[in-house]
């Protein structure tokens, strides 16, 4: 079981290869779209991307719940 | 003759010989070949492992995320127009973006992603497949980029004629102009399809020079021992401006835009009509529009692909619209033959030619076919003052198309 913050740290490569975030900035309050500048098709490869790195199924009508850094790890750290 | 003059204020290419239009244009005056082998293990089981890629690769440019989003010839075409617009010094001018149209295109479009996310699909499903598939493959991509880029907004033309792509781009541009609906139109075209795809289609279709073992020498218009063309990849990008638009901004002006033909065949989907009958037309269809005569013609940058029917067709051509007395080029002997990008990059020579006085070389012209019985600038760039010059590009589906460039 992944922690928390190696949850996030795996997320942050992952936007940091797909989507050009600085790693530095990725933090569980952040906004995926308003704070890392992440747009909608970015944020599909961001969720497939997880999806491998994590061995999670994150359906579409889930995505759109995970508005922060912070969903999307508890949901990765819930579902894993 | 309409009577808005237009004029060429910016040049932007990025070409087998040169990241830039400076190296790309010092490159061809020298003579040198872009032509090189191709070592991709996938080229192995190919009959043709030669091709002219970028001297300057896209992604040494443009950003690695921003890569991602954009299809090779989109990248290639952004390069270039964004060189051709700093080149034309209209960036903070005050143009009005809805007086900025953009007349852009491609022979194939995005074949390496169609190509690289259908290997994807097979091998991980169609979940894998990128959101970026669709928008990277269209046609109209790398046209919309640039208006993105350039936040063009008199509406963005995707042109799409095969081989004659890049020239009818540019004829569009100059009729959008006349036609008051844009003060400056961003006009060329893109093409990158150096793949196994492609060469197979092309190598089956028996278009393609098979000289593997001399690279450089495999791109010979007009010898008597030329086997087919190069495949190249490039982008040309020229920013079009009416005259007393550049005027009143005090901008450079490259050379004037006189006029231009567009004809088609009508006659067969890849052979060219073999008394080049459309092509005729097309070229004095642009001299009639340029107001000049045939005996204006100073030089032709043909389009000469090295094939062995489709060089002396032109020949025939250029003497029945033109005379005997211009002074040919192919500078497809040194780039390639870029496809749907080859007018663009063709119309940049043929207006530096006028511009410096210098027509660029034919190399490997060593041994001329005998029906060739007009002037080449064969193996040496030539000087000549030359103050009008005609650019022919002839595409499959029999598009015919001329551009006549006048001296500044």
């Amino acid at each position: 079981m992944a922690t928390r913050a190696e949850i996030t740290s795996g997320l942050a490569e992952i936007l940091e290869e797909v989507a050009g975030v600085n790693p530095d900035d990725v933090a569980e309050e952040k906004s995926f779209t308003d704070d890392l500048d992440v747009d909608s098709l970015s944020m599909v490869e961001v969720v497939v991307a997880a999806e491998e790195k994590f061995g999670v199924k994150i359906p579409d009508n889930e995505v759109q719940n995970l508005k922060t850094v912070g969903d999307a790890v508890t949901y990765i750290e819930a579902n894993h | 003759m309409s009577n808005v003059d237009v004029v060429v204020t910016g040049l932007g290419a990025t070409t087998p010989l040169g990241g830039d239009v400076a190296s790309t244009w010092d490159a061809m005056l020298a003579g040198h070949s872009g032509v090189g082998p191709l070592t991709q293990e996938w080229a192995e089981q190919l009959p043709v492992r030669i091709g002219a890629l970028l001297k300057v690769d896209p992604s040494e440019v443009i950003d690695r995320v921003k890569m991602r989003r954009l299809d090779r010839a989109e990248a290639m075409a952004i390069i270039a127009a964004k060189e051709a617009w700093a080149d034309a010094g209209l960036a903070g001018s005050g143009l009005d973006p809805e007086r900025l149209a953009v007349s852009y295109g491609s022979g194939i479009g995005g074949a390496l992603t169609l190509l690289e996310q259908d290997d994807i699909l097979e091998k991980s499903g169609p979940r894998r497949v990128s959101p970026h598939t669709v928008p990277m493959l269209m046609p109209n991509g790398p046209a919309a980029w640039i208006g993105i880029e350039l936040g063009a907004q008199a509406g963005v033309r995707a042109m799409a004629s095969a081989c004659a792509t890049g020239a009818e781009a540019v004829a569009l541009g100059l009729d959008l102009i006349r036609a008051g609906r844009a003060d400056v139109v961003l006009a060329g075209s893109t093409e990158a399809v150096v793949h196994p795809l492609p060469i197979a289609g092309f190598a089956s279709m028996r278009a393609m020079s098979t000289r593997n073992d001399e690279p450089e020498r495999a791109s010979r218009p007009w010898d008597k021992n030329r086997d087919g063309f190069v495949l190249g990849e490039g982008a040309g990008a020229i920013v079009l401006e009416r005259a007393d638009h550049a005027a009143a901004r005090g901008a450079r002006v490259h050379a004037r835009l006189l006029g231009g033909g567009i004809t088609s065949d009508g006659y067969d989907i890849v052979q060219p009509d073999p008394e080049c009958k459309g092509g005729i037309r097309a070229m004095k269809m642009a001299i009639k529009d340029s107001g000049l005569t045939g005996a204006d013609i100073q030089h032709v940058n043909a389009h000469a692909t090295s094939t062995p029917v489709g060089d002396m067709g032109e020949i025939i051509g250029i003497k029945a619209a033109i005379g005997s007395h211009p002074i040919l080029t192919s500078t497809k002997s040194m780039t390639g033959h870029l496809l749907g990008a080859a007018g663009a990059l063709e119309s940049i020579a043929t207006i530096l030619a006028l511009r410096e006085g210098v027509i660029p070389p034919t190399i490997n012209l060593d041994d001329p076919d005998e029906r060739l019985d007009l002037e080449v600038a064969a193996h040496k760039a030539r000087t000549a003052e030359i103050q009008a010059a005609m650019n022919n590009s002839f595409g499959f589906g029999g598009h015919n198309v001329a551009l006549i460039f006048g001296k500044a």
